[in-house]
């Protein structure tokens, strides 16, 4: 799964973080040359993947971003430079601005949607329920299917002939048939369920963790106090699990910028694009109409919308380390 | 840790020099080996695999010691196989022969940018001049010399409808849309959803305006469509959209949840009367068991009478071949009567070659082969013959919008944008 690095525990808040506390400090005592010597060999060993990832990840994104500026539309390699125009003729195209319609309100419902759930979840199973563990497997368990799996079945589930509408029928709730992502209007939102189902578990993993981070006293010290539980939560507990809500958010928050699987398997495209995401709109430009520059224009677009969540995100943990 | 920092370091570079070795010694192996074959396509599963296999085991046959390599990528109309072979021929990494439809993705994508091999020598040689109809090498040839071998020829035009359904309201397969619309009707007052469709693929839909277009313009003036002569402006094709505006309001409502095949399923369920499909949906109803003329009926899709859109898959011969003289032996047995005989009732298509033995074909393909031998054949744009694909993915994507919004001003003004950016119309 991707974007597991950046599940690094939050470092700023005390509380949540004395469960995960960073080992002592190294004695400063150590002779100078050793020091270099461990450098030296640090440095090589992670010289190999420097190197790999100065290629594979930087090299191909500053390559990308040069065919993006090129004339490359056609299946014969074209690099003379063009400007802008490949993002120009992008922002005109109607398919490309009902995309990025749908990523805001994708990511928006999504983030809302598994925020939510996820929350609840951890609130209910940190109540010392009986069977915690079986639950907790149970709700995290989505998380482990691959998203062409997942969105298949979801397919299928919300099929307006088959599936869930049949289940409403049997149960005699047949007002509440719907077309689902058959209807432009809402199409969007069958996508948002079955990503939520898939994701709110692991929502509720982080928060249940930030949950058992909390000291004890806390809760105690609000009791005596007079709070009622709502208060606590409200005024306390969820304070707390701020730095938790923004690691989710940024987890979450990149995997819906540049989702493709979930949907390419469970809608495409969608009725009138309804569903259509950009990272569809990249593969079928690139691999189906070799519009390669146009494809590495929609590509750059990806990484800005997701940079401008992940870099902020980066900067701020940097300093509460150096801070650290 | 002096020591320990030398061994580790020692270590790491028997682990580079190791992996050279066996990097090495696995291209050794590659180049030592010889007498293989590497066929392409999409031909995963049904008829299609089987129909592949036949022609597999002619080859094993006739040129003994060759291991074939069957290089398969699932997905329907081939739209996730083109893009790996997109992905193995830019990186120079060709399959020996790849399956494509002759026309435009032949040429436009692979021979004029100098991926292919002239096969004027193997049609000499091989005296297929005489066997293939001239139509149809135009279509696989650029600048008079073909470029691939057709294996056989599919039928994009076709009206199918139940027997049952039509029989038992006394009606009769629609010569014209005025016909459709009147029978639609009827269905339609009878409770019958009267037209099948499933687009969740989008091409589906866009195939269904094809043969509208086909319809409303005629032989003469769908052609020009793709030379610039017919104007995507003009009348014509506003009136094709009008129809299928009009069309789309027969039309099962979860349509944007099914696929071709789905929307076929319909027919054997009752679910509905007629769909508008490629004549692979006669290889999907065999496969459940109807006949032709018994269970189902079939006619030229509305206005098309005297037309053939023909969708061909041929196979050709990439310049950096492996193994070249292999390849050009499968050409050989993939333009042969006895390989086409062998593959195309399995496959559920008609020969590309005139000579076929009728018999060994059902009722629908023998007057499908008639057909191709009397009609106008007028290439697919949706299955790759007709226009370039970057013209073929953005004509989806303009019909997939008009199905829901039913713009014809703004679908009108888009497809002449398209022409015009693939260099089609001035």
């Amino acid at each position: 799964m991707p974007g597991q690095e950046l599940l690094a525990p939050p470092r700023n808040s005390a509380n949540v973080a004395t469960t995960i506390a960073p080992g002592p400090a190294r004695p400063s005592t150590l002779a100078r040359p050793r020091i270099r010597r461990d450098s030296v060999l640090s440095a090589l060993i992670v010289l190999p993947s420097v190197v790999a990832v100065g290629v594979f990840v930087y090299g191909f994104i500053g390559w990308t971003a040069y065919v993006a500026l090129s004339g490359w539309n056609s299946f014969v390699p074209d690099l003379s430079f063009v400007g802008l125009r490949n993002f120009a003729e992008l922002f005109q195209s109607p398919r490309f601005q009902i995309d990025l319609r749908n990523t805001v309100i994708f990511t928006v419902a999504f983030l809302a949607g598994c925020l939510g759930i996820g929350l609840l979840l951890a609130v209910l199973l940190d109540q010392r329920v009986r069977g915690e563990a079986l639950f907790r497997n149970i709700y995290l368990f989505p998380m482990s299917i691959s998203f062409i799996v997942s969105g298949t079945v979801w397919q299928w589930l919300l099929n307006p002939s088959t599936g869930v509408n049949l289940l409403l029928e049997a149960a005699g709730l047949g007002r509440l048939r719907s077309p689902w992502f058959t209807d432009p209007k809402i199409a969007i939102y069958s996508v948002v369920i079955a990503a939520v189902w898939q994701l709110s578990g692991f929502t509720m993993a982080m928060y249940l963790a930030g949950l058992r981070g909390i000291a004890e006293e806390l809760r105690e010290a609000a009791r005596v106090d007079g709070a009622s539980d709502w208060q606590m939560y409200r005024h306390i507990i969820l304070p707390l699990l701020n730095p938790i809500t923004l690691s989710a958010v940024i987890v979450l928050g990149h995997i819906s910028l540049k989702i493709f699987d979930l949907v390419f398997a469970m809608t495409g495209s969608g009725p009138a694009f309804s569903t259509d995401v950009p990272g569809i709109f990249m593969f079928e430009t690139t691999f189906r109409g070799n519009r390669f520059a146009e494809g590495a224009a929609i590509a750059i677009i990806m990484l800005l919308m997701v940079a401008v969540v992940v870099i902020p995100y980066l900067v701020w943990s940097t300093r509460a380390e150096a801070a650290e | 840790m002096r020591m320990r920092g030398r061994k580790t370091t020692a270590a790491l570079a028997a682990v580079a020099i190791a992996a050279v070795l066996v990097l090495t010694s696995g291209v050794g192996l590659q180049a030592g080996a010889a007498r293989k074959l590497e066929i392409f396509s999409w031909w995963t599963a049904g008829g299609e695999a089987d129909g592949l296999n036949a022609m597999f085991e002619i080859y094993k046959k006739r040129f003994p010691g060759v291991e074939i390599i069957n290089a398969t990528v699932a997905g329907g109309a081939g739209t996730n196989a083109k893009a790996v072979l997109k992905t193995r021929m830019q990186g120079g990494d060709p399959p020996d022969s790849f399956q494509v439809h002759g026309g435009e993705e032949l040429s436009a994508t692979w021979v004029v940018t100098g991926f292919m091999e002239s096969l004027a020598d193997l049609y000499k040689s091989e005296g297929w001049a005489s066997v293939y109809p001239k139509d149809l090498v135009t279509i696989v040839s650029y600048k008079g010399a073909p470029y691939s071998v057709p294996v056989n020829v599919h039928r994009g035009n076709v009206l199918w409808y139940s027997k049952k359904i039509f029989d038992e309201n006394n009606l009769k397969a629609p010569a014209t849309w005025e016909e459709f619309f009147k029978v639609a009707d009827t269905l339609k007052a009878k409770g019958i959803a009267p037209l099948a469709l499933g687009d969740k693929n989008k091409w589906e839909a866009a195939h269904l305006f094809e043969d509208i277009l086909l319809g409303t313009l005629g032989a003469a003036g769908y052609r020009g469509l793709w030379t610039g002569k017919t104007s995507w402006s003009g009348d014509g094709v506003k009136k094709a959209l009008g129809a299928y505006a009009r069309i789309l309001s027969y039309v099962n409502t979860d349509h944007a949840a099914g696929t071709w095949d789905s929307a076929t399923q319909m027919l054997i369920d009752r679910k509905a009367a007629m769909t508008i499909m490629g004549d692979w949906a006669a290889g999907y109803f065999t496969s459940k068991g109807w006949k032709a003329n018994v269970d189902y009926g079939f006619a030229p899709a509305p206005g098309t009478g005297g037309t053939f859109v023909v969708v061909t898959d041929t196979f050709g011969l990439p310049k950096k071949a492996p193994h070249r003289a292999e390849a050009l032996n499968w050409l050989k047995v993939a333009g042969s009567k006895e390989g086409q005989e062998a593959f195309n009732p399995l496959k559920g298509s008609i020969c590309a070659r005139t000579d076929c033995d009728l018999n060994k074909f059902d009722a629908y393909l023998k007057s499908s082969a008639a057909d191709f031998k009397q009609n106008a054949l007028v290439p697919s744009e949706v299955h790759g013959s007709a226009a370039p694909e970057g013209f073929a993915t953005v004509f989806n994507d303009i019909v997939n919008l008009f199905v829901t919004n039913k713009n014809a001003a703004a679908a009108q003004s888009a497809l002449a944008k398209a022409c015009k950016d693939n260099k089609m119309c001035m």
